[in-house]
This record gives C-alpha cells, sequence and structure tokens, in this order.
C-alpha cells in the first residue's frame, strides 16, 4: 500500500505487518508516556530516587545512551575529515543512531530536572565554572548538529526528492557535511569530556574525584576514550540486529570488521590510561583523604566484582579481542566483543553515577542502597522504545543503506 | 583552588559533649524557615490522589531537614558504649563542592559574612549540589509544598516558601541577619560590625544545653572566635579541603575520629585547622 514510499530498489514487509510490530513498540512508548506525565504532574518523588541519590537510572541512563551515541561523532569525524571513504556505507545508520540517542538523553533530562521549565536558564545564567554547563551548551548545540545531519536523509526519500528544490536543498547540505561533521566532532569530544569532568571535579565524593590536567580532571578525557572506544561498534550492533530482525544483508562485513578496528584501537588507549587511573586513584589519591580502596566497595550492589566485570571483562578482553585481526574477522567473535564493550561502558557510567554517591564520605554515615522504580524503568524504556520507532521508520522509507540494494537483489 | 576570604566569616561551633539530641534545633530550624512537613495526602491534586501517595515523615531520605542531628556510636558493647549527637547544619564551605558545579549560579558565595546563598527561583533542579556535597546538606523538593489545614497559619513571613523541584539548604537563617543589620542601622550602629549575639541563628538560641553557640569567626569579640580555635575543636572532613564554618568540640577521641576518614595510614586525628 505504501510501497511507493520506499526507497529504490528495495522490498519492506507489507503495511499490515509493519503495523503489528508497531503495536509493541507503541505499547512501550504509552507505559512510558504514563510514567513521563506521572513526574511531570506530581513530582519526581514518583521516582525511586532521594535525597542521597540525586542521580540514579535517569541519568545513568543519559550517560550510557550519549557514550554509545558517540559512534556518530566519531565516525563523522573519520568519514568526513579524514576521508575514511569505506566508512560512508554506515554513516547514514550512526547518524540516525547518535540522533536517537542524544534526542532520547535530553528528554530524559527533561523529566529529571525539578524545573524543567527553567532548562533554559542554563544559557541565561551560565556559571561557566560548571562541567554540567558546558554539557548543556553542547548537548543541545549537538543535538541542533544531528538534526541537521539527519535532514538531509529525510530529504533522500523517493517522493521527497523528486521535487526540485529538495533534491537540491538536499544535494548542498550533503556537499557541506564535513563542515557539521567537523562541528559535531568538536561539539561531541567537549561534551563527552565534560560528562566524565562532572564526576572528576566532585572534590567532596573520593570514589568519583580525580585530579587531571589543567581544569580538566583524568576522567574528562577517560570518558572521551570509553565513548570512542564503544560507539562505533554500538552502531554496529545496530546494524546486525536490524539484519536479524529483516533477514537482510544492510552493512557489509568488511565495513563492520573496520568499525570494530577503530573501536578496539580507541578502546586498548582507554584500557591503558584507565588502569593506570584506577591505580593512581587507588594507592595515591584514597590515602591521602583517609581512605582505602577496599572502603569504595560495599555488599553486591557496589561490590569489587563489578570494577574487575568493567575493568577485565567487559574492557580489556574486548579492546583485545577487537584489535586482533584473527578474532575480529570472525562475526560471532566481533559481535560478542562489541557487546561486552558496551555492557562495560555502562557499568561505568552506572558506577560513576551512583557509586560515588553510594559512598558514605562521612564515617559515621551508612551505605545507601538505590532502587530505581518503575517510574525511571518506564520513562527509559520508553526512550528505548522511541528509538526502534524512529529506526524502524527510517529503513522502511529512508535510503539509510547504500549497499542494501547490491547486498541483496543484485546477486540472485 | 582557591578560598574565598571575607572580613565576616559567619560560623558556628558545636559541643557535641553538650548535646543531648534533644532535636529542638530541628524544630526550631523548620519552624523559622517555613521548612515543608511531609503529608501523604495532597487534597489539591486529583491525579496524585488517584495514582500514588506522597512519602510522609517517614521516609527519612525524602524529608528536608536542613538541620539533622546525627547518632554517632563508638561501637563497643555495654558497659563500654557510648552514643554522641552531631547536628549537621550547612557548613557553609569556604571552599564549597557545591558552589561550581551548579550550571546556573543558583548557588553562590559572595556576600559578605560568607553564607552560601541558595537562589530557589534560579534553581532548576538538576541536583548536581546534592551529589557535590559530602554532608547531606542540601535537600530537594520532591513534592509540592503542604502544610496541614490550620499549620499555614504559623508560616513566618520572613522566610520564602519554595516550589516542588528545587534544591534548598540551611542559610544560617539568613533573614535573621538581614533584621539585624537593618536593626543596627536603625540605632546608627554598624550593621557590618555587629555584636555577639546581634545575629543568631533559630537553631542556637532555641538549644536547650547551648551547645550551639553562632557568631563571626574573624571578629575576636564573638565567642566563636576563640571556641574555633580550641584544642577541643575540629571539623568534618578537614581531609577533602573544603574549609567548612561550622567547627565541632568534643573531649572524646573516639568522637573526634569520626569527624574524618582515618583508614589511609596518614596519621591519627589532629587539630587541623586547615
Amino acid at each position: 500500500m505504501d510501497s511507493k514510499l520506499f526507497p529504490e530498489g528495495v522490498q519492506r514487509c507489507s503495511l499490515g505487518q509493519f503495523a503489528l510490530w508497531m503495536v509493541p513498540i507503541l505499547g512501550v512508548l504509552v507505559w512510558g508516556l504514563y510514567g513521563a506525565v506521572l513526574v511531570l504532574y506530581n513530582g519526581i518523588g514518583t521516582t525511586g530516587l532521594d535525597n542521597y541519590f540525586g542521580f540514579g537510572a535517569w541519568i545513568t541512563f543519559d550517560l550510557a545512551v550519549i557514550a554509545l551515541g558517540a559512534g556518530a561523532f566519531f565516525t563523522g569525524f573519520l568519514k568526513y575529515i579524514l576521508k575514511i571513504k569505506q566508512l560512508e556505507k554506515i554513516i547514514n545508520l550512526t547518524v540516525i543512531v547518535g540522533f536517537i540517542c542524544y534526542s532520547g538523553a535530553m528528554l530524559v533530562l527533561t523529566l529529571d530536572i525539578g524545573q524543567p521549565g527553567r532548562a533554559w536558564f542554563g544559557y541565561w545564567h551560565p556559571n561557566v565554572h560548571s562541567m554540567l554547563t558546558e554539557v548543556i551548551f553542547c548537548i543541545t548545540c549537538y543535538c541542533t548538529v544531528l538534526i541537521i545531519e539527519f535532514v538531509p536523509l529525510i530529504l533522500e526519500q523517493k517522493q521527497l526528492n523528486k521535487i526540485p528544490f529538495i533534491h537540491a536543498l538536499a544535494h548542498n547540505m550533503h556537499v557541506n557535511m564535513a563542515l557539521f561533521a567537523g562541528l559535531g566532532a568538536f561539539l561531541s569530544t567537549f561534551h563527552q569530556g565534560s560528562l566524565g569532568g562532572m564526576y572528576g571535579v566532585l572534590i567532596g565524593r573520593p570514589y568519583a574525584f580525580r585530579e587531571g590536567f589543567f581544569i580538566w580532571p583524568w576522567t574528562f578525557f577517560l570518558f572521551v576514550l570509553s565513548a570512542v572506544g564503544t560507539g562505533p561498534v554500538f552502531t554496529v550492533l545496530v546494524a546486525t540486529f536490524m539484519e536479524k530482525l529483516t533477514g537482510k544483508k544492510l552493512v557489509d562485513f568488511k565495513t563492520k570488521a573496520l568499525m570494530g578496528k577503530i573501536a578496539g584501537s580507541m578502546l586498548c588507549v582507554y584500557m591503558f590510561f584507565k588502569i593506570l587511573d584506577t591505580w593512581a586513584w587507588a594507592v595515591g589519591y584514597l590515602p591521602t583523604v583517609g581512605l582505602t580502596f577496599d572502603e569504595m566497595f560495599y555488599g553486591i550492589a557496589y561490590g569489587k566484582w563489578m570494577l574487575w566485570t568493567e575493568l577485565v571483562v567487559c574492557g580489556v578482553v574486548p579492546a583485545i579481542m577487537l584489535v586482533t585481526p584473527s578474532i575480529r574477522n570472525r562475526p560471532a567473535m566481533l559481535y560478542t566483543a562489541a557487546i561486552l564493550g558496551c555492557i562495560g561502558v555502562c557499568i561505568n557510567r552506572y558506577v560513576f553515577t551512583v557509586q560515588s554517591l553510594a559512598h558514605p564520605v562521612m564515617p559515621f554515615d551508612s551505605w545507601h542502597v538505590y532502587y530505581a522504580n518503575w517510574v525511571e524503568y518506564a520513562t527509559s524504556l520508553m526512550i528505548v522504545a522511541y528509538g526502534f520507532l524512529v529506526l524502524s521508520l527510517s529503513y522502511r522509507y529512508l535510503p539509510v543503506f547504500p549497499l542494501e540494494t547490491k547486498l541483496n537483489y543484485q546477486n540472485k | 583552588m582557591e578560598i574565598k576570604e571575607f572580613k565576616i566569616k559567619w560560623g558556628m561551633v558545636i559541643d557535641i559533649d553538650k548535646c543531648t539530641g534533644c532535636g529542638a534545633c530541628m524544630v526550631g530550624c523548620q519552624v523559622e524557615n517555613n521548612i515543608a512537613p511531609m503529608t501523604k495526602k495532597d487534597p489539591y491534586n486529583y491525579v496524585q490522589a488517584l495514582t500514588t501517595h506522597r512519602d510522609d515523615a517517614s521516609n527519612k531520605l525524602r524529608t528536608l531537614t536542613w538541620m539533622t542531628v546525627y547518632e554517632l556510636s563508638n561501637k563497643k558493647v555495654f558497659p563500654d558504649h557510648e552514643v554522641a549527637y552531631l547536628p549537621r547544619p550547612c557548613m557553609q564551605c569556604g571552599h564549597p563542592a557545591c558552589v561550581p558545579v551548579c550550571p546556573v549560579v543558583a548557588t553562590d558565595k559572595n556576600e559578605e559574612g560568607g553564607i552560601v546563598s541558595q537562589i530557589y527561583p534560579r534553581c532548576i533542579g538538576c541536583r548536581y549540589c546534592m551529589a557535590a556535597c559530602p554532608y547531606h546538606a542540601r535537600y530537594f523538593n520532591w513534592w509540592d509544598p503542604l502544610w496541614p489545614e490550620g499549620m499555614d497559619k504559623g508560616l513566618s513571613p520572613n522566610a520564602s516558601v519554595r516550589p516542588r523541584g528545587v534544591v534548598e539548604k540551611c542559610s544560617f537563617c539568613h533573614s535573621r541577619y538581614l533584621d539585624a543589620k537593618n536593626k543596627a542601622r536603625a540605632e546608627g550602629s554598624d550593621p557590618m560590625d555587629l555584636a555577639d549575639g546581634a545575629y543568631n541563628t533559630a537553631c542556637a538560641e532555641i538549644c536547650p544545653t547551648k551547645a550551639i553557640t553562632f557568631g563571626d569567626l574573624n571578629n575576636p569579640e564573638h565567642k566563636v572566635y576563640e571556641l574555633a580555635k580550641s584544642k577541643k575543636s575540629f571539623r568534618l572532613l578537614e581531609k577533602l579541603g573544603l574549609d567548612p564554618q561550622v567547627y565541632y568540640m568534643t573531649e572524646r577521641e573516639w568522637v573526634r575520629m569520626q569527624g574524618d576518614n582515618y583508614n589511609g595510614g596518614d596519621g591519627a586525628a589532629s587539630n587541623n585547622h586547615g
């Protein structure tokens, strides 16, 4: 019924089947929306947050999706600035994933701040010393850049592109995309860093505090590195998931392996510095404030097992797997390493957000364990559902994968 | 980072050995500053009534208590067991962790007197300052502030009430500071050289055992000037370098030891005044 809207030379499922696929997605979306209404109408008291855990599941979710969405800026930088041509086969998907991640994070932040009507104060009364100000600046600006990067893809929709003006506009936007890719790389690098810096500057929270270089704590650089070390492989995972779902080949394995190689190299650099940083924090900084490494961990929720999982199983292991060609070039291994790397970065964002606050700095205080409640899960899943929705619509109607026709139909 | 110095530095010295843990300071603070009590029901919000209850005051992780009394234990068994009570207002740090992190300058330390301000109409409620403060001195308005019927008649006209979704904290009863300065002006004396006791916080005033002494830490004519320098005095978490303006006093070593962390192999407690 809607086949005239499909990209040139590809096949898509029937509209009925597509509508059926949309039902669970819209179901989760409505559930999350209900949670969001409760938060906005009744207050943030509806969540599991409290005065000990001002940051919780939402901030963890935001930081994780922003790190995983880093595939957009980093791949854009490599393709447009360093001119790695092979990456054009996946660049559209990285832009869409980046757009979903950033716009989703902004939606969650709107719920997370107590006075969403004052969100613009970040521009009106900025505190230039706050890492969060830089985050507000860069995330909003970069989200705009991602919209600018996404628009030409929408304009290339088969029917829209028949209009001469839109065709010319899309073409011209493509021509100038290197400018936005550069701008995006700059903005994104800075706020990935500022997100890390946000924790590193907390002088009152020994779990998170780090020394650094000039005004930037080490976490600033570590967050950039961990994001570029996992963002590209997250896009690979999204592409592969879409392939399994649609039963089509969408991106050639060579491109995926290249993304794995890029991410793996960055992950190696990251792990080197991360291990160094952890060691310096444990034996250098902590004793100066009268604390020991062991005191930083508690029970199962905040146990050492999480640190070792992050550093070894989801850090060193995937880094080695991704830089070793014989492992990387086997699809199952590439995907396993990608999944491990992505879990590692999520753990990292979780512990910096929650464990930093859980650790009782005053000796007479005690550890508290934070549990997110259904409202936080529902609203976060709403963003995931929103991602599925945007990706499904994009895949169905927009020419996202330049190789799709060649890989699926021309061989037959 | 450089510590911002002021000619006047309002501070507190709390004698833990005198504190009985009665909680009068908490009540005095609550009344003076129009701190909203927690009510389970919100008669004005029908959506709330249909969906979920608010927290009542039994949820101590959600209540607003600018002044909180912590119970300290020496963790020994009877008959050696001892407890101590530690009232904890905002430390009004000289090098605050909360001020530089606020993205919208809703909290600042720039007024003579060295009190860390909180500008409610500007706060966006991101709670980054709460994450930054190791003393848990900052509180968030999780729900709309409500007073049970009749109790609203007792609200103070001097302190503004706060809406839902902003952070609040102890301001050393800032409106009392303004009153004291105005009174000094009216009497023809210097508002920047207030006599000891001319400006006092509600918690210090109400304390039945006079465990809390308030005054200008820089003024030799104020009691706190000497008390803060006493051999018995210490500050919470001095090693973090936040330079608090609230001092504690005790003769008991085990209490002093709980004022900071000493497990990193860097020696025992000492009278370190920064």
